[in-house]
Order: C-alpha cells, then structure tokens, then sequence
C-alpha cells in the first residue's frame, strides 16, 4: 500500500475509516437495542422481578403487570404453528428434491417462496374474512364434535381463537422451514441415495433411510428457525388471536402473544410502569427469539458445511 | 444387515414385498398431498386478494385521502405516498450503512472482528420487527415528543441493514481477486479500486440485495404502529406522524365497516402488487446479470 503515494495513501485511510464505521454501525445497532430495552425496562423489573412472568393479572389501571398469559399465548401458538407445519414442510422438500420431475422443480419453490412475501397484514387481512369463517363454520364444530372428549376443542366456535392464530401462522412459517429443508436434503450426497436403491430400497425407503436420516441435523435447524419467525410473529396473530389475556386450555378460546399485546397496547400505555412492563415483555421477546435463531443457525451449518455422511452415526 | 440377501438379489431379483410397495406408494400419495395443502392457501390467498382487490381499486382510491366514518369513496393516496416516504428515508439511512458494512465485511473483514459482525448481522435478522418498533420509538420517538415518519423510516432501516449487509459482502467476494489486482497494478488506489472496479462489477448482485430488503419492509406493519403512525391526512415532514399502506389496511381490516374492509382489500392488492414486481424485477435481474457475467 505504501508504494501507492500520499494521495492514495490518506484516501485508503479515509476510505477505510469510513467503511469501519458502517461496519461497527451494525454492531451499535445490537448494542443499541439491548440497552434501550434494559434501561427502559428497569422500573418494571424493580417493581415486579422475576414474578413479572409469573403473574396472570394483565392490570393498567390498578398498575398490576404478569405476563404469563402473553407467554403462554405465545408458546401455545407457535406450538401449534409448529405441529401443523412441520410434516407439510417436509413432505413438500421431500417432493421437490426427490420425487418431481425436474421440470417442476423450480415453478414448485418459487410458488413456496412466494408465500414468504406476502406481507405479513395481508395474511391477517385474509385470516380474519375467510380463515376464521371457514373455522366457525365449518371446522370447529367438526373438531368439537369428534375431538370434543380430549378437552382442547371445546366451547363456541367464534373462530376467532388461538386455532385460527395457530394455522395463519403455520402458513407463515411453511416457505422457510421448507426451503431450509430442501437445502438441507441437496446437500446430502448423491452416493447415500444410490447406494440405498443398489440395496434394492424402494424410493421411499431410500428417501428414510439415505437422505432424512442424513439430513436431521439440519432440518431441525429449519424448524428451530422456523419457530423463531413465529415467536416474533405480530400483525397476523394479533388480528385473529382474539386479544384476551388469558390462559384457557381449549384452543377455541381467544388468546393473547406477547408481540400482540405489544402491538395493541404499546401506543397508548398509560404510565411509566405500563410502558416498561410492555418493555420488558419486548426484551423478553428479543432475547428468546435471538437464542432460538442462534440454536438454528449453528444446527444448520453443522449440516450444510460439515460432513454430513457423520451424521448418520 | 445379511449380505447374503444382498448378494442373491443381484442374481435374482426377488419382488419387493407388496408390503413395502404399498407403503412407497402411500408415502408418494402424501408427498403430494402436503404440496396440495400448501399451494391451496397460496392460490386462496391470492385468489380472493384479486377477486376482492379489483373491484375496489379505482380513480377515488387512489387519489383522495381517507373519508370520515359513514361516507363512502376516499381513498388510500395519503397512505400509498407516505409508504414511499417512509420507505425513501429508511433506504436513505439503511441503504448506505448496509453497503458500507458490506464492504468493509469483504474488503477489511476476514478477521474476529469481521465474524463478530457477520454474527450481529445474522443476529439483528432475527430479531422481531415490532422489537425493532421499541427501539426506534425509544431512540426517536422519545425523544421529539411525537410520532414521525422519521421514527418509521428508521426503524425499517434497522431491518433492512442486514439483509444488504450480508448480500453486498457475498457479492463482492465473487469479484475475481485478479480484477482488483489489475487495478493496483495500474497505480490505482485502494479505496477506488473497491468503488469503481469491484462495487461496479458487483453491482447488480448489490442491487438484488437491496431490493429484496426492500421488498422484505415495504410490507412491514408492526414497527410502524408506534413510530410513523398513520395520519388520516397528507403529510411529507419527516417529523409528523404519516399514514403507510400497511397501517391503513391494518386499521380498516379491524374495523367494524364495509366500506373500510374493502379498501383494506383494495390496499393489500396495492401492496402485493408493488412487492411482487419488485421481487419479480430482481430475479429478472439477475438472471440479466448472470447471462452478462456469462
């Protein structure tokens, strides 16, 4: 670099500067929010402690804040999201690298791909005049009709319910935990699927055995990122969730998240210690979501850069 | 597992068991099924958004501010501009931060401290959007009193930061080594060289980047609730709460009118139409770009 003359020499060093400082931009971003979220958080904590997640009064006027229903909205719906989307997820992966013919191959993601950019109020928008109908009419008696004994379907079907928030949600996450899986099973070598077939495997089981076996690692990675994108997840959920803290075992019941709450009561909390419990439940938030996408990405990356023929052990 | 067995199949062939037939079959038939479960919401989705969408869009909506409850016409005009607002002053933020990062990742970055930066980046990916809303309201909101498109603008600044951080650093590193060796071969210094020969060369890839994180916020309504606002009036002041798309549709999905829910639909068919072209130029984009590099 010396040899480049004065000139060059300053201009680097501007230049680099420069570049540094976009560069550290995006670390004080992180820094940022970690210490808005705690500092605007602390009245709270002092007032409440570690009770503040245990407690179920939802109380502005009286200055009362425990956040278990919101937490436990938050949970059960991802859950639920969870166990709609999974299967579906991987067995559209599973048809798109195994068994369509290659023709359909790219018309097959790309459609996938595009429910990912679907904004997320879009799908709340649909949720909330045909999803939650389509749930009061017609699936929810079904459900409470045949399911009705195990004591999760039961009680009106309003269609508006943790149910409703569970499958828009469900929607949502399909394209990136399918994506991730497809990646995942690209990655496996070709040599594990032959060798299963030369077994005399039928497809099927060369899929069992050679490629899903292989690829385990990384699909729960996707389903771990996955759950991160529902945890987080806002608009959609807080238009069809019903908005009531409160922790019912029926899934017909309306419900309340965590990102909801914040969503509807965040622009008109009443005092300093609403705001902050609403801050709290923000960093509570951010710092499952941030150990939930952390978990993910190592799991993927294990898979998609490691060996993945050790796997199998 | 007997290699006997192995060994005589070689030889004779024996029929699968109808057993284990029967089950690839039934596994295929699923296979199918989950790619018809997931493309009917798709197709229902975009179905009815078009089918509701069309018939509310006309000259009114998109041209005239929101009317009062119990009048019909109005439109959406002010909430269409103020997403364009918004969304300007996030990328005016967001767009040179993202790609300096970028920049400095590829250039200056192959180190701990470059990790630490990649890891933040992945990082702040994750982080839930209305997250992000908190922040910018403590950040900016708090501090001018009032909501503002500014308070918008950066906290989807915030989001699309990553996002063209990570892509523009990928693409500069497919910018042959020889190229910038060229460069300082001819006396050119450092600092241009990354400009005008590898940022140049890596520009439509960049692009794509930012595009796809554009289009990634310019749907975004959580961080928006309580940072721009929405406004039921024009407004272009950076420091004044101002309507975005979203918002409106958000807030007449809500609510208990007719007349509002099919703006809402009128909106949302608005929105995808603009996110999906920009989707859609950035694949054709690329595709330019990859027969150009070709």
């Amino acid at each position: 670099m010396s040899l480049l003359g004065p000139t060059g020499e300053v201009g680097d060093q501007v230049f680099k500067i420069a570049m540094l400082l976009c560069g550290l931009a995006v670390l004080g971003t992180l820094v940022l929010i970690v210490y808005e979220l705690v500092l605007r958080s602390g009245p709270s904590w002092h007032a409440f402690g570690l009770k503040f997640f245990a407690g179920r009064d939802w109380d502005p006027v009286n200055e009362k804040f425990g956040a278990l229903p919101f937490v436990y909205g938050t949970l059960v719906s991802s859950l639920l999201a969870l166990i709609i989307a999974v299967p579906l997820s991987i067995g559209v992966a599973v048809f798109t690298t195994e068994m369509c013919p290659k023709a359909l191959r790219g018309p097959l993601s790309f459609f996938v791909e595009l429910l990912a950019a679907i904004p997320s109020v879009v799908y709340g928008l649909w949720a909330i005049f045909v999803l939650v109908p389509i749930l009061s009419g017609y699936v929810e008696p079904f459900l409470s009709k045949t399911l009705g004994w195990t004591g999760l379907f039961v009680g009106p079907p309003y269609g508006i319910s943790m149910l409703a928030a569970g499958i828009i949600l469900a929607i949502m996450i399909i394209p990136i935990i399918s994506s991730i899986t497809r990646e995942v099973l690209m990655v496996v070598p070709q040599h594990q699927r032959e060798a299963a077939l030369a077994l005399g495997a039928t497809r099927w089981e060369m899929i069992r055995v050679g490629v899903l076996r292989n690829a385990r690692a990384g699909i729960m990675g996707g389903i771990i990122l996955g759950l991160g994108r529902a945890l987080g997840e806002t608009m959609a959920v807080t238009m069809v969730i019903g908005n009531r803290p409160e922790i019912a075992k029926s899934l017909f019941a309306p419900g309340y998240t965590m990102a909801s709450v914040l969503a509807n009561e965040f622009s008109e909390a009443t005092g300093d210690l609403n705001l902050a419990a609403l801050i709290e439940i923000g960093l509570a938030l951010f710092l499952v979501t941030i150990v939930v996408n952390a978990l993910a990405r190592l799991m993927v990356w294990t898979v998609t850069r490691g060996q993945p023929s050790r796997a199998n052990a | 597992m007997p290699e006997t067995e192995t060994a005589s199949a070689l030889h004779i062939v024996p029929p699968i068991a109808l057993r284990r037939r029967i089950t690839d079959h039934v596994m295929t038939g699923v296979a199918v099924l989950t790619v018809i479960l997931v493309l009917v919401p798709l197709f229902a989705i975009f179905a009815y958004l078009v089918y509701r969408g069309i018939g509310s869009i006309n000259w009114a909506f998109l041209t005239q501010t929101p009317k009062p409850v119990g009048e019909a016409g109005g439109g959406m005009a002010n909430a269409i501009v103020g997403s364009a607002f918004i969304l300007a002053l996030a990328s005016v933020i967001g767009v040179p931060v993202g790609v300096g990062a970028g920049v400095y990742l590829a250039e200056y970055g192959r180190n701990r401290f470059g990790d630490a930066i990649r890891f933040t980046a992945d990082v702040l990916n994750g982080v839930p959007s209305i997250v992000i809303g908190i922040v910018a309201y403590s950040i900016v909101v708090l501090y001018q009193k009032h909501f503002s498109a500014l308070a918008g603008g950066v906290a989807l600044a915030i989001m699309m930061i990553p996002t063209i951080t990570r892509t523009t650093e990928e693409m500069l590193l497919l910018v042959p080594q020889a190229l910038r060796e060229a460069a300082y071969g001819l006396g050119i210094p450092r600092w241009r060289t990354t400009l005008s020969i590898t940022l140049r060369t890596a520009t439509s890839g960049v692009i794509t980047g930012i595009m796809l994180a554009f289009a990634r916020v310019a749907g975004e309504t959580a961080p928006l609730l309580f940072t721009a606002f929405g406004n039921q009036f024009w407004n272009l002041h950076a420091n004044q709460p101002t309507a975005a798309l979203p918002l409106q549709i958000f807030n007449y999905a809500i609510s208990p009118y007719d007349e509002w829910h099919r703006q809402a639909w009128a909106g949302a068919l608005v929105l995808i139409i603009l996110i999906v072209s920009a989707v859609a130029a950035v694949r054709f984009a690329v595709r330019r770009g990859t027969f150009g590099a070709a």
